[in-house]
């Protein structure tokens, strides 16, 4: 089993995607861990008894406490940057050129054969950082997993700064204080990037069939797949078998899609407004839409991949052009 | 006698018109000279004379964005001498490779590092991006530098990307061709897209035919990665750097708590 493993991971090109899950681990922890540290530092802070003159702002002092030990609090703010900062940045840039060297004598850039376009290799797999968008080959046609994830996602990134109104935690490591817009990060960057790319490099075998890490690859698996659209599917538990026409399925998967983002609009609205929450009044109508629309298509994406496995379902709305 | 004579020959080489003309401060361990040392400089006066503490914090900034650059840097430069053996035809282009491979001098070296820098690199920026993100960075005044960010890692990853066809072997060629493919399906301008049909795409008009420079992965496309990897990338990424770099010191600096 090991030996399979050993085989993929050891080949060239998938060095640096064992190397980045490392890398991304350790920098994932060391930032969780500094943001729980520093609320616990605020919180403490928080209690402590204002100082005498009234004069100095709490948020100052916390702000001190969660950057400096107390040793180094006394010193200046500002350092010059010659020797301090150009001094870091040499030995880090040695650092990283040894490590460079050190990678580029014993291990070789992988070179296959000529290419022949008569000869094409299975599985053939994009480059290893478009893996995540390639898996999503399976559950999406090409042009939502090649041409529109990948806008949204571009999209998406840009108009963070635009759509997160919340202005603390702005220069600090911090969970409490912005936990949505964390955890929300970490899903899409962790769960559905990294471990997309992992599963693209690892478990995808020939045929872009999922194989477990250690499982042969054997290239005449065959695996039989009914897929069923959804209007199939409920046309198949409700029994009704009028579901099952194209009419019924175009109508169907229209209403479907409307509700999805309908109550993923709706809902955390009224929860909100519930709870009188002051961030939809700053988030306005236009945000709150676009943070939604985000949001929830994100969601749909697990969605979809869970709905595939569980139910073995192919499309949701289903059109003569095109089908989703 | 000796150091005499030495501080005579010290004293003629720095009071000399030349050596004055090129080095504009002392050595003393002055504020201004400290000063001086970034501002007459044009490489690192890309930094301010002062930074705060914090910036200087292993923890704090990870030195992602820094590595990133660096790596940049490493790749400009190796990709310059890979130029210098490689040629973007169909005939010559995976023999460069073999050339690498047996003759050039360091020839191996010099490609794995590109490949591996290019690979780090990309791996470097996405951290950089989650540090930006997890200390709220992004956050006003420097909404607009994510933005620039992101679309330098949209050029990280179309640099590697176009830089994955060059050698011409299988690997590259059947990931060029399956990442091209995708571009058929694109809604309006590809022939298998939706509505694609309809408004007349097909294979010899539609975007993959103008990414490619034909209706499959040949020489045509290879020359058009070639052009995209060395020129057009290249130089776009610069521009969006400067911009980068520029709006960082701008919005005042690595961002920290105030």
């Amino acid at each position: 089993m090991w030996h399979n493993i050993w085989i993929i991971a050891s080949k060239p090109d998938n060095i640096p995607i064992v190397g980045m899950l490392v890398l991304v681990l350790f920098f994932g922890f060391l930032s969780f861990w500094l943001a729980f540290k520093n609320d616990r530092i605020r919180r403490a802070a928080a209690v402590r008894p204002k100082p005498e003159s009234g004069k100095a702002k709490r948020d100052a002092v916390d702000v001190i406490d969660i950057m400096y030990p107390e040793s180094e609090q006394g010193l200046p703010k500002k350092v010059s940057c010659w020797p301090h900062l150009v001094k870091l940045e040499f030995i880090c840039a040695i650092a990283v050129m040894a490590l460079l060297m050190f990678w580029s004598i014993p291990i070789d850039a992988p070179l296959e054969e000529p290419s022949d376009p008569t000869l094409t290799p299975n599985p053939s797999k994009a480059p290893w950082y478009f893996l995540g968008l390639q898996d999503m080959l399976v559950y999406f046609d090409p042009w939502i997993a090649g041409v529109l994830l990948p806008t949204f996602i571009i999209v998406g990134l840009m108009v963070i700064p635009y759509i997160d109104v919340n202005p603390k935690g702005n220069g600090y490591y911090t969970f409490a204080e912005r936990p949505f817009a964390i955890l929300t990060y970490w899903f899409g960057f962790f769960v559905l990037w990294v471990l997309e790319i992992v599963i693209g490099t690892f478990c995808r075998g020939p045929g872009w069939m999922f194989f477990w890490p250690g499982q042969e690859w054997d290239p005449h698996r065959v695996v039989a797949e009914v897929n069923i659209n959804w209007n199939e599917f409920l046309a198949n538990i409700t029994g009704v078998t009028t579901l099952k026409t194209e009419t019924a399925g175009l109508l169907l998967g229209i209403i479907t899609i409307l509700t999805y983002f309908g109550l993923g609009m709706l809902i955390p609205y009224l929860w909100l407004k519930k709870r009188s929450a002051p961030i939809i009044d700053q988030l306005g109508l236009i945000r709150y839409s676009v943070v939604g629309f985000f949001f929830w298509t994100m969601m749909a994406l697990s969605i979809k991949i869970v709905l595939r496995l569980a139910f073995s379902i192919k499309y949701i709305l289903v059109t003569p052009w095109f089908n989703i | 006698m000796l150091t005499e004579q030495k501080e005579k020959i010290k004293d003629i080489v720095t009071k000399s018109q030349v050596y004055k003309s090129i080095f504009r401060r002392g050595f003393g361990d002055t504020p201004r000279n400290r000063a001086l040392a970034i501002l007459g400089n044009v490489f690192l006066h890309l930094h301010p004379p002062y930074v705060m503490r914090h910036a200087l914090k292993f923890t704090h900034s990870w030195c992602m964005g820094g590595i990133t650059f660096l790596l940049f840097i490493v790749l400009c430069f190796t990709g310059v001498f890979l130029c210098f053996y490689y040629h973007p035809d169909k005939i010559n282009a995976y023999r460069d490779m073999k050339y690498f491979e047996y003759d050039v001098p360091f020839g191996v070296v010099l490609r794995n590092m590109h490949r591996w820098a290019a690979h780090l690199m990309v791996i470097t920026v996405w951290l950089h991006m989650t540090r930006v993100f997890m200390t709220g960075a992004y956050k006003p005044p420097r909404e607009f530098n994510w933005a620039v960010g992101v679309i330098l890692l949209v050029l990280t990853l179309l640099l590697s990307f176009t830089g994955y066809l060059l050698p011409d072997d299988q690997l590259g060629f059947w990931a060029v061709t399956v990442g091209t493919n995708m571009a058929r399906a694109t809604p309006l301008l590809g022939h298998e897209g939706p509505f694609g049909e309809q408004l007349g795409a097909t294979a010899y008009n539609d975007i993959r035919f103008a990414l490619l420079g034909g209706s499959v992965v040949g020489g045509n496309a290879l020359l058009r990665a070639y052009v995209w990897h060395c020129v057009a990338m290249p130089v776009t990424a610069i521009i969006f750097l400067a911009v980068h770099f520029w709006r960082t010191r701008k919005d005042g600096g690595t961002a920290g708590p105030l």
